[in-house]
C-alpha cells in the first residue's frame, strides 16, 4: 500500500506537471498575442491557477459537501453507517475515521473528499443509504476509503482545477481573439507572418487543450476508479459485496441534482450516467459500471490485486494494467478472510428505508415522538406550541 | 585522473542514499506492523467493555439460560485477566470468549421480546461490529507484516536489513473453532 501511493505520487506529480504545462503554453501565447509580451501571459496563467489551487485545497471539501447539501452524522444517528467505515477504516489502516456525511437525495450515489487521510469525509445519498444491506454497504465504503487512501481524492481536486483553468483560459482567449479582434496585434508592425503564425498556433492550442486535458483527467479517473475497486475487495476480502451493490447502483439511473463535471469524479458512479449509455467511452470519468462488476465477479475467490489484475485481464482480453507494478509485490496471497458476522440481522429494506427516513429527519433537527398507537410524530423545530395530540387516537403529548 | 574520483564520489552518494531511503522505509514498515498489533488490542479491549451492558439488558429475558451467559462472563474475565501474557494464550482465550459470544447470540433468537428490545437491538449491532473490527484489525496487521516481510526478504532492500539486522515479522494465526479455515502460507 505504501509503495502504491509513493508510486502514484510520482504519476500524479507527472501528470500535474503536464497539465501545468499545458496551462502555461496556453497562457504565453494568448500573451504573446493579446500583448506582446509571453511572459505576461505566463504570469495571468499562473495567477489564475494558484488562486484556483487554493480555494480547491483550502475550501475544496467544504465547498463540495456544502454544494451536494450533505449533512454530517454522528454514531448514533446511524451505528451501522458509523461501524462500517470504521470497519473500513481500521481494515485499510487510515489513521483518523473520516467524518460522515448524508445527502439527502433519492439518487444512488457516494463520494470521498479531503485532501489529505487525516482531514477526509466520506458522504452517501439517502437513497443509496436505503438500498444497500451491510456487504454492500461496506463495499461502497471500502471503495471510498481506499480512493481517501490512495490520495486519489487530492491528486483529482488539482488535476481538476488545472482542467478547469485550462478550459476558462481558452473559453476567453478564444471568445475575445474571434469576436473582440487582438488588442496589440494592430499596433505592433514587426513581422505580419509572425503574427499570424502566432495566432494560428494560439487558436490551435486553444481548440486542442481542453479536449486533450480532458481526455487526460478521464483516463486517470477511470484507471482510479479501477485501483479504489481492487482495493475495497482487498479491504473487504469479499469483492462480492462492491459488485452486488454496483449492479444497485447500474440499474438505477437518477441524476444527482447536486453533482457538476468537475465533481463527478469522486462520486463512486458518473453521477450523469444515462440508462442504456455505450458501454466504453473515452469521454468519461467512470469506467461501464457492468464491466467493473464483471471483474469483481471474475476473481476467482480470491481478494488480492494479484487476482482482481488477472480478472481485468480476463474480463479485457488485454495485457493492459490497473494495478501500479510497485503495488503487486505486496498484494500477496489472501492471508486470512475475515469471519463476516452473520449474526447481526440485516435489516429489510422497508426497515432501512424507516431508518433512513428518521435519521434525516433528525438531521434536519425535527424531534420524533413515539405515540403509544404507532404514529411517529415529527415536530419542526420552531414548534412553539407546550403539547400536541396525535391526530390518530388523539392521545396529548406534552413538549 | 580527476573524473573518476568523481564518479567513485558519486556512486559512493548514491548508494548512501539508497541506504538512508531504504532504512527509513523499512522502520516505517515496522511501526506499521507494531501500530497494527496496537490496534488488535483497541479492538479486544472494546469488547470486554460491550459485555457487561450485554448481560445487563439480556439477564431478564434469559433467565433459562444461565450456563450460556455464565460461559461469556467467565470467559470475558479470563480473556481480560490474561492480557498482558503471551499471544498463543491470548488468542485462545479471545477465541472462546468469541464462540461464547456467537452462542449467546444463536440462543437469542429463541427470544422474541429480547429482539424486539431496541436496547438488544443496538448491542447486537455493536458486537457484530466489534468482531469485524477484531477481523478487520488482524487482517490489516497481518498485511503490515507482509509487507514487512517482502521488504527485508526482496532484493535490493534484503542488503540493508541484513546489514541493519531488521527481523523478519511474525503472522497471527486464527486459532478458534467456528472461524472459517484459512490457506495456510508458507515462508520456508
Amino acid at each position: 500500500m505504501w509503495e502504491q501511493i509513493r508510486s502514484n505520487q510520482i504519476r500524479s506529480a507527472v501528470l500535474v506537471i503536464g497539465m501545468g504545462a499545458l496551462l502555461f503554453v496556453i497562457g504565453y501565447f494568448l500573451g504573446l498575442y493579446f500583448f506582446d509580451s509571453g511572459i505576461g501571459g505566463l504570469l495571468i496563467a499562473i495567477a489564475l491557477w494558484l488562486i484556483m489551487t487554493l480555494v480547491g485545497y483550502f475550501q475544496g471539501d467544504s465547498i463540495l459537501l456544502a454544494s451536494a447539501g450533505a449533512k454530517k452524522i454522528k454514531h448514533d444517528d446511524h451505528p451501522r453507517l458509523y461501524n462500517i467505515v470504521e470497519e473500513m477504516r481500521i481494515a485499510s489502516g487510515l489513521p483518523k475515521t473520516p467524518d460522515i456525511y448524508i445527502i439527502d437525495d433519492p439518487s444512488l450515489n457516494a463520494f470521498a473528499t479531503g485532501r489529505d487521510p487525516n482531514k477526509a469525509a466520506v458522504a452517501i445519498t439517502s437513497g443509496l443509504l436505503q438500498q444497500l444491506n451491510r456487504d454492500e454497504l461496506q463495499g461502497v465504503m471500502a471503495h471510498e476509503i481506499s480512493h481517501i487512501k490512495n490520495r486519489d481524492v487530492l491528486l483529482m481536486a488539482m488535476t481538476s482545477v488545472l482542467l478547469g483553468a485550462i478550459v476558462m483560459l481558452s473559453w476567453y482567449g478564444s471568445r475575445i481573439m474571434i469576436f473582440g479582434g487582438g488588442g496589440s496585434r494592430r499596433n505592433s508592425s514587426s513581422g505580419g507572418a509572425a503574427q499570424g503564425i502566432i495566432m494560428i498556433v494560439s487558436l490551435l492550442l486553444m481548440i486542442l487543450a481542453p479536449i486533450f486535458a480532458q481526455l487526460i483527467y478521464f483516463a486517470i479517473s477511470r484507471k482510479r476508479e479501477y485501483l479504489a475497486d481492487a482495493s475495497a475487495a482487498m479491504y473487504t476480502r469479499y469483492p462480492e459485496g462492491l459488485a452486488s451493490a454496483l449492479e444497485k447502483l447500474g440499474a438505477s439511473s437518477g441524476q444527482l441534482k447536486s453533482a457538476n463535471q468537475a465533481t463527478a469524479p469522486m462520486y463512486i458512479v458518473n453521477p450523469f450516467r444515462k440508462k442504456g449509455k455505450a458501454a466504453t467511452d473515452l469521454s468519461s470519468t467512470h469506467p461501464p459500471i457492468s464491466e467493473r462488476i464483471r471483474i469483481l465477479r471474475s476473481m476467482g475467490g480470491g481478494a488480492s490485486y494479484i487476482d482482481y489484475e488477472k480478472a481485468y485481464k480476463q474480463v479485457h482480453k488485454s495485457k493492459g494494467s490497473v494495478i501500479p507494478a510497485s503495488a503487486m509485490s505486496l498484494a500477496g496471497d489472501l492471508l486470512q478472510p475475515v469471519s463476516r458476522a452473520s449474526a447481526v440481522d440485516n435489516p429489510g429494506r422497508l426497515e432501512r428505508t424507516r431508518e433512513t427516513s428518521d435519521v434525516m429527519w433528525k438531521l434536519s433537527d425535527y424531534k420524533t415522538i413515539e405515540c403509544s398507537c404507532g404514529t411517529k410524530l415529527r415536530i419542526p423545530p420552531h414548534f412553539s406550541e407546550k403539547s400536541i395530540q396525535c391526530p390518530h387516537c388523539g392521545q396529548k403529548h406534552v413538549l | 585522473m580527476e573524473i573518476v574520483l568523481w564518479v567513485l564520489l558519486g556512486i559512493v552518494v548514491l548508494l548512501l542514499l539508497f541506504y538512508v531511503f531504504t532504512y527509513n522505509g523499512l522502520v516505517r514498515l515496522r511501526n506499521q506492523v507494531k501500530n497494527a498489533w496496537a490496534q488488535i488490542d483497541v479492538q479486544l479491549k472494546r469488547r470486554y467493555d460491550l459485555i457487561p451492558n450485554l448481560m445487563e439488558t439480556v439477564k431478564g429475558y434469559m433467565k433459562h439460560e444461565r450456563e450460556t451467559l455464565e460461559a461469556v462472563t467467565n470467559a470475558r474475565n479470563l480473556a481480560q485477566k490474561i492480557s498482558d501474557s503471551g499471544a498463543a494464550a491470548r488468542s485462545k482465550a479471545e477465541g472462546e470468549l468469541s464462540s461464547a459470544l456467537s452462542r449467546l447470540l444463536a440462543v437469542a433468537e429463541n427470544y422474541p421480546d429480547l429482539k424486539a428490545n431496541q436496547n438488544f437491538l443496538a448491542l447486537q449491532e455493536e458486537l457484530a461490529s466489534t468482531e469485524n473490527k477484531i477481523s478487520f484489525s488482524r487482517q490489516f496487521y497481518n498485511d503490515s507484516v507482509l509487507n514487512y516481510n517482502n521488504k527485508i526478504q526482496m532484493f535490493p532492500s534484503n542488503i540493508v536489513a541484513g546489514m541493519s539486522g531488521f527481523k523478519i515479522g511474525e503472522f497471527f494465526e486464527v486459532t478458534t473453532i467456528n472461524e472459517r479455515e484459512a490457506p495456510k502460507v508458507s515462508f520456508s
